[in-house]
């Protein structure tokens, strides 16, 4: 910063901007994939399995190809076997390489089993129907508990399944991954304890449920190359694995992300892409699969079904002194993101509680279920519900309000973590002390607005069969995965003084094309307006990993911030021309560059006509790339008020209230859409949302009528707030702020339960009659 | 066959066929903020107003919309007119991935032509077949409850 220039007042970040892309989504002028202009393209529609675990005997496709606009059939006869995961994860991924793009076997309810295209979706629909398979069914696992006993039947017996990254993986007894992690001396630690507190709790199958379902555009270039346009959280991925699904070169391929329907993790997974090349390059025509809402739920992706066994101990006086965790994770059919998901039920779950004596240890099995993939809260859903229900029960039989026990034992800034360095995403973590935590100031506020200390009082409230309790839960996450992750961006500067932000930065409906404008437009002291952010495209927009790992703010924020850094530089050199003046007496005003006399000044616009017109021209431009050795944690303190009636077991949330440090909120209407959108979708989770499975193993409710989620009826009273910290390893002192909030109703809704009516719940979803029938059990 | 319709205030003949669902035909005809989410008349993103009532395109088979007037996203403005709710829901921070935000602000339209007043329970039933997300629908509460204030400054 050069003389001064007085830069504590920031006026675009921290500003309530409206989304850059608000009045074009607002009006139907957005572009997402399916309003995309393509002539006449090829209409694919896949053939799914009916079975559970199959072998593919015969598949005869001539019936099917004999049907008028059929254009192409493929089987596992006709395209290469070229094992691969679909999860859209940095190279080399740590989830094993155990899926193709067709197979000779299926694996659940769902698999694909064949690809049709022909001139209408109909015609492909009847294509797909007149394929003649013949299957040599299998015995199916279809009980996560049963994967891995002597003789279950193996699901991925293919001697080319593989893992390319150390990491412990035994398909033989279809355990796709593990973990075993261990500090301090756990004995000991119990040995401590006045209380041990020990339960299995399971997190169920869950969808995403983004209302755009997956759809990819594949289109062929007279150069040979291969666009897709596609709904994807990782077009750098995507266009990274298509490649290696279809073995041709990675320059072969473009991916564009255009305006994107919701993601929640389920476009981190890179599904139809090669489907959809596939088909392009085999008949050089356009192509087109999109997903039934039917598909969304049984052959896109789901939560891992994980059950947390934890026993925890403290002392008396509320110091916790053994945390022991083993987590059951249900990957499916496909062991997609299935060892990083359960690592961070360790390492987004473990580090928030002070306790020398910790172990975590995990199995990732096989089941012939649907796949599980990314999805917000990554693992921290399933593990903190453990956690948040043990620690209550802790400050529960010590007698200590669950509160104050939370703040005693949270992790405090200016410290560390030995499970930071222990456990990262597949192997060792990174070691971090936290610089910036706002937890009890989340605590004592919501602690207000629930009504915390006048409990009892709001207990009368209801009468006759209604029992109310309150509920409560502290979390954290990380910011984006440290050593790992990488964001760039580039900008450029226009004739009127206006810029191009480019990013490789996925926004899919999180405002982060919003967020990064607003990040350059305060280190250019222009306005939002003035940034016309662009994401993404593989072939224009510079490397990013994508949407995912609460990332995008804290990583490619960075990356942001140092490329206009850079390009504030070029304009002060060509303004230091201009007015004959150093860089070192000049300043940056509002769109402008000013003397420190303040008598002199050019504007941006005249800065850059010269440079692209007049005197030694040049395009002023940056770019810069970001990477991160740590991963602030955000943190969040949950409060629920439940009203259950005794009689048939309903339960309705009352009030929620939530209270977030997320660092610096960039923009918070932005920040708090994060956060609510998170809770809701939490509480949705919690309360109505659940697979039904018949016992063949098909998912027997994949539609919204019959697959409940949230809708306006359902509100409770929402009250979501933000405590601004500064985090000095953040753009501007912001972290993350996408998963976390998903997190905290599963726990909260189970402790309010048990202060309702006295039964502790230890399974999703808490269902009226799941209630009732605890409530049953607990007067006998 | 063909029908006759008015769309966003403009009388159109359209070529349709039996099994065709006006979704599918509006999208056709370029109206392509109708959006498609479940395709079984669930979650609200194709929803339009026929005759002012609001109604998911999808589940409706277009030959039996001849003679009838619909409302789209396109006929509610554009980003330089935007109509109040439209500008409001851009303003609330209504709008996350803006997938379900053309059937939002048409039910939001529907509510308020009847109902200047609507209480938040009025809006929450108004809304309730809409399905969002991204958003918790809480900030698209908000945006209803200042376009309905802004809606009745203006009529006053």
């Amino acid at each position: 910063m050069s003389c001064g220039e007085k830069h504590g007042g920031l006026e675009v970040v921290g500003k309530r901007e409206t989304k850059v892309d608000g009045m074009s989504l607002a009006t139907g002028m957005s572009k997402f994939v399916a309003d995309w202009d393509v002539k006449e393209p090829l209409h694919v529609k896949v053939l799914r399995s009916p079975h559970a675990h199959a072998r593919i005997k015969k598949i005869d496709t001539s019936k099917a190809m004999d049907i008028p606009g059929v254009a192409i059939i493929l089987t596992h006869e006709n395209v290469p076997r070229i094992p691969h995961t679909t999860a859209g994860q940095g190279y080399p991924e740590p989830s094993p390489y155990d899926s193709y793009l067709l197979d000779c076997k299926v694996r659940y309810v769902g698999d694909r089993v064949a690809i049709v295209a022909a001139e209408d979706l109909e015609t492909a629909k009847k294509a797909a129907d007149a394929v003649e398979v013949e299957y040599d069914l299998l015995p199916a696992v279809l009980d996560m508990g049963e994967a891995l006993e002597e003789g279950a039947p193996v699901i991925h017996d293919e001697e080319d399944a593989k893992v390319i990254i150390p990491v412990p993986y035994e398909p033989k007894r279809n355990l796709a991954a593990s973990v075993d992690m261990e500090i301090g001396d756990l004995d000991k630690g119990f040995e401590e304890a006045d209380v041990i507190v020990e339960d299995a709790y399971y997190a169920h199958y869950g969808q995403h449920c983004p209302i755009e379902p997956h759809i990819a555009l594949a289109m062929p270039e007279g150069d040979g190359r291969i666009t897709i346009v596609s709904s994807t959280q990782v077009p750098f991925h995507a266009r990274r694995i298509t490649a290696q699904v279809l073995d041709v070169p990675v320059k072969r391929i473009r991916v564009i992300k255009p305006r994107i329907g919701g993601g929640f993790g389920t476009k981190q997974e890179v599904l139809l892409e090669p489907v959809v090349a596939m088909v392009t390059e085999k008949t050089g025509r356009p192509a087109l699969l999109e997903f039934t809402r039917k598909e969304e739920f049984v052959s896109a992706r789901t939560r891992h079904p994980i059950k947390t066994i934890l026993r925890t101990g403290c002392k008396k006086d509320g110091t916790i002194t053994a945390i022991d965790m083993f987590c059951l994770s249900n990957t499916g059919a496909y062991g997609s993101h299935g060892l990083t998901v359960v690592c961070n039920c360790g390492s987004k779950v473990l580090p928030l509680y002070r306790c020398d004596n910790v172990r975590f240890k995990a199995d990732v099995v096989y089941t012939n279920l649907p796949v599980p993939g990314a999805y917000r809260g990554y693992g921290a859903t399933q593990a903190a519900f453990a956690m948040e229900c043990n620690v209550t029960r802790m400050a529960n039989e010590i007698g200590m309000d669950p509160l104050e026990m939370r703040k005693m034992n949270h992790i405090k800034v200016g410290e560390t973590s030995p499970i930071f360095k222990a456990l990262g995403e597949g192997g060792e973590g990174v070691p971090q002390s936290i610089e910036s935590c706002g937890l009890d100031e989340c605590i004592d506020r919501g602690r207000e607005l629930i009504g915390w200390d006048k409990r009892e009082e709001l207990k009368k409230q209801v009468k006759g069969p209604i029992k109310r309790g309150f509920g409560e839960a502290c979390l954290m996450q990380g910011s984006s995965i440290p050593k790992v992750d990488m964001g760039a961006a580039s900008m450029k500067m226009n004739d009127d003084g206006s810029f191009n932000l480019l990013l490789g930065a996925t926004d899919i409906g999180t405002g982060s094309d919003t967020i990064m404008g607003q990040i350059a437009a305060e280190q250019l002291h222009c306005y939002l307006e003035d940034m016309i952010v662009y994401s993404s495209d593989t072939d224009l927009t510079p490397f990013d990993v994508g949407a995912y790992a609460s990332s995008t703010t804290y990583l490619t924020g960075m990356a942001v911030k140092k490329a206009a850094k850079e390009v504030r530089g070029q304009i002060m050199k060509v303004a230091s021309d201009m007015l004959d003046i150093p860089v070192s007496e000049l300043k940056l005003g509002k769109k402008e560059v000013v003397s420190c006399s303040g008598d002199k000044r050019v504007t941006f616009r005249d800065v850059a006509l010269r440079s692209l017109y007049q005197h030694d021209q040049f395009q002023i431009m940056g770019h810069a790339s970001h990477i991160t050795e740590k991963s602030p944690p955000p943190f969040s303190a949950h409060f629920v008020m439940v009203d259950i009636d005794t009689e048939t077991g309903e339960i309705k949330c009352r009030k929620y209230v939530a209270g977030t440090d997320c660092g610096r909120a960039i923009n918070p209407t932005l920040a708090e859409g994060q956060t609510e959108g998170a809770l809701l979708n939490g509480l949705s989770y919690a309360l109505v949302e659940e697979y039904i499975f018949d016992e063949k193993g098909k998912m027997l409710n994949p539609n919204f009528k019959n697959y409940k989620i949230y809708r306006t009826s359902d509100l409770p009273e929402v009250n979501s707030f933000l405590v601004e910290t500064h985090e000095p390893t953040g753009p501007y002192g912001a972290k993350s702020v996408a998963e976390l909030c998903i997190n905290g109703a599963l726990p909260a809704i189970s402790n309010a339960i048990y202060d309702a009516v006295g039964v502790r719940l230890t399974k999703g979803p808490f269902t009226a009659e799941k209630i009732l029938k605890a409530i049953e059990k607990n007067k006998n | 066959m063909n029908i006759s319709v008015n769309i966003n205030g403009k009388n159109m003949v359209l070529d349709t066929h039996g099994g065709e669902m006006l979704t599918d035909l509006l999208r056709r005809s370029g109206f392509k903020g109708v959006k498609k989410g479940c395709q079984k008349g669930d979650c609200g993103a194709c929803a339009v107003l026929i005759d002012g009532k609001l109604i998911n395109s999808c589940i409706v088979p277009a030959p039996s919309i001849d003679g009838k007037t619909i409302l789209t996203i396109e006929g509610m403005g554009t980003p330089k007119k935007p109509s109040i709710i439209q500008k409001c829901f851009v303003d609330a921070g209504a709008i996350q991935c803006g997938f379900c935000t053309p059937g939002m602000i048409l039910a939001t339209k529907a509510l308020l032509d009847k109902n200047p007043n609507p209480t938040e329970d009025d809006i929450k039933t108004a809304l309730d077949g809409n399905l969002c997300r991204c958003t918790g629908y809480i900030k698209i509460i908000d945006a209803v409850k200042q376009a309905a204030e802004k809606i009745r400054e203006e009529d006053a």
